[in-house]
């Protein structure tokens, strides 16, 4: 690891405005990632700001039966808080199916969302790489790409996203409050991540010195039943292969709202809008749920190791549907 | 030993905004009730100070990179990765490890049941897998073996004792004092 200076701030203003002014700096939070990048130089800030201290921890509920989460509080503090179970179940279990123990007790809901690409070449600084070095080229479009997104790719990158708990925020339509020079601002979480295109090194619309203060949850829609189901190589403590985020609300066997959000096999945590307007007045039977996952695939672009994504991502979204549907499905 | 031990427990930081580093900055942590002055870089996390400077090898190093458990602490009172955490941002908070457990010449109980069920063979993973079941105990993730398996996912163990470390948990979980 190089040499780094460090600081400790106490207000959200003097932490802006500390690393705004600086550009070889970097917010620390839980540390999880930033540390382990360090370590292994793929990011090189020469001064840490801890903003441990900032008073955003609180988790909040709000008038419309939605969440206020704060940006420093922990994953297993969110995951375990009677409100967020109450109101946003699938937040709650997103969480608790990522990391370890030990890492969702250190990680941050900001810090979630900033997470870098776990792309063993992202990780590698021998080797080519887009996104930590723009214009190098990319090692995994002909290496070992078995973990590598379908969905949201160029032939610049093919990293995948991956967060748990943002999968589940993109399916409710969270939004990311952040704070900068310029003041505070709300950023839809469908537009927070950004997928790779010509430039995979810019993953969000963040300034540098731009904070993450907390992260607003809506409610799931109405008489609706949600669930995240994760698909990994072992049960625990494993990133996904295939994930799904799923709020479904049937009437009179009819699918009359749906939110479907994929993990494990794209860029950026994915909504699958085609999904969604395909089952929306459908009935509710496993093959309409077969026909719209295959629908959503569609575009799905596989390289080498990872075709298997595609089919895998159709079955864990029927999965997902068959298991909030009422009586499973017909 | 680089490091001066005190009796008393107050830590003294500096004010907001300093900024310290990269060379050799006064660093007080709180170990296992005693405050230590330290003298190192902002980047020497917590797990190379406690083992490098503080002799306190208990804590082991597996993977150094957030991956093994191995490396398992408390601080503040929660289980977290000490190769993950800086040391410097442990000033004014508390932390614990595998050698702040026994009560004296007196074992605490769950290292007296990972003995009693024979819940290692190397035992490098074991430090780190008492201090992960301790917690495990206190956040109540103890209910029966699937949640004790789930909660102690991030402790891996290779020589793959994981069997006779729930049968540990569970025996102190139950207030069973061994055989």
């Amino acid at each position: 690891m190089r040499p780094i200076s460090y600081s400790r701030v106490a207000d959200v203003g003097t932490a802006v405005g500390t690393v705004t002014a600086d550009p070889a700096s970097a917010f620390l939070a839980g540390g999880t990632t930033q540390v382990d990048l360090l370590r292994i130089y793929v990011e090189q800030p020469r001064r840490l700001v801890d903003i441990n201290d900032l008073p955003l921890r609180d988790i909040e509920e709000l008038p419309n039966r939605g969440l206020r989460i704060g940006a420093l509080a922990r994953m297993n503090e969110v995951a375990e808080h009677p409100s967020v179970i109450d109101r946003s179940p699938l937040v709650s279990q997103a969480l608790l199916l990522g990391a370890s123990p030990q890492l969702r007790n250190m990680a941050s809901i900001g810090g979630n969302l900033l997470q870098r690409t776990r792309c063993t070449y992202f990780r590698d600084v021998s080797t080519a790489c887009n996104k930590r070095t723009p214009g190098t080229g990319c090692a995994a479009m002909d290496g070992v790409n078995r973990g590598h997104a379908v969905l949201g790719t160029s032939d610049q990158c093919i990293a995948t996203h991956p967060s748990d708990l943002a999968v589940a925020l993109v399916a409710l339509d969270a939004d990311v409050i952040a704070e900068g020079q310029r003041g505070r601002r709300s950023i839809p979480v469908h537009e927070f991540f950004l997928p790779p295109e010509d430039t995979p090194d810019i993953e969000h619309p963040l300034d540098h010195g731009e904070l993450i203060v907390d992260v607003e949850v809506p409610p799931a829609p109405d008489g609706s039943t949600s669930l995240y189901l994760k698909v990994r190589d072992r049960e625990s403590y494993e990133f996904a292969l295939a994930s799904v985020a799923v709020a479904l609300r049937v009437e009179g066997g009819m699918v009359v709202e749906v939110r479907l959000a994929l993990g494990g096999v794209a860029t950026v945590p994915w909504r699958a809008r085609r999904a969604e307007r395909m089952l929306t007045g459908q009935p509710a039977t496993t093959e309409n749920f077969a026909a719209a996952a295959r629908e959503e695939l569609a575009p799905a672009v596989a390289r080498g190791m990872n075709g298997f994504k595609i089919e895998l991502a159709c079955r864990t979204i029927v999965r997902a549907l068959e298991t909030v549907a009422p009586d499973g499905a017909r | 030993m680089r490091s001066n031990t005190q009796a008393s427990a107050r830590v003294e930081t500096p004010d907001t905004a300093v900024v310290r580093g990269p060379g050799d900055v006064e660093v007080w942590l709180s170990v296992n009730g005693a405050a230590h002055r330290l003298a190192i870089e902002p980047r020497v996390s917590l797990l190379d100070a406690l083992r490098d400077r503080l002799e306190l090898t208990g804590t082991k190093k597996g993977c150094n990179q957030g991956a093994c458990g191995a490396c398992t602490v408390w601080v503040d009172g929660e289980r977290v990765l000490s190769c993950l955490t800086l040391a410097i941002a442990c000033e004014r908070r508390e932390v614990r490890t595998i050698e702040g457990l026994a009560d004296g010449q007196t074992l605490h109980p769950m290292q007296a049941a990972f003995i009693a069920r024979d819940a290692f063979q190397c035992g490098y993973c074991t430090p780190g897998q008492i201090m992960s079941a301790v917690a495990l105990l206190k956040e109540g993730h103890a209910k029966d073996d699937s949640d004790i398996r789930e909660w102690m996912s991030g402790n891996l163990c290779r020589c793959a004792a994981y069997p006779h470390i729930r049968s540990a948990i569970r025996d102190v979980r139950d207030g069973k004092t061994g055989d």
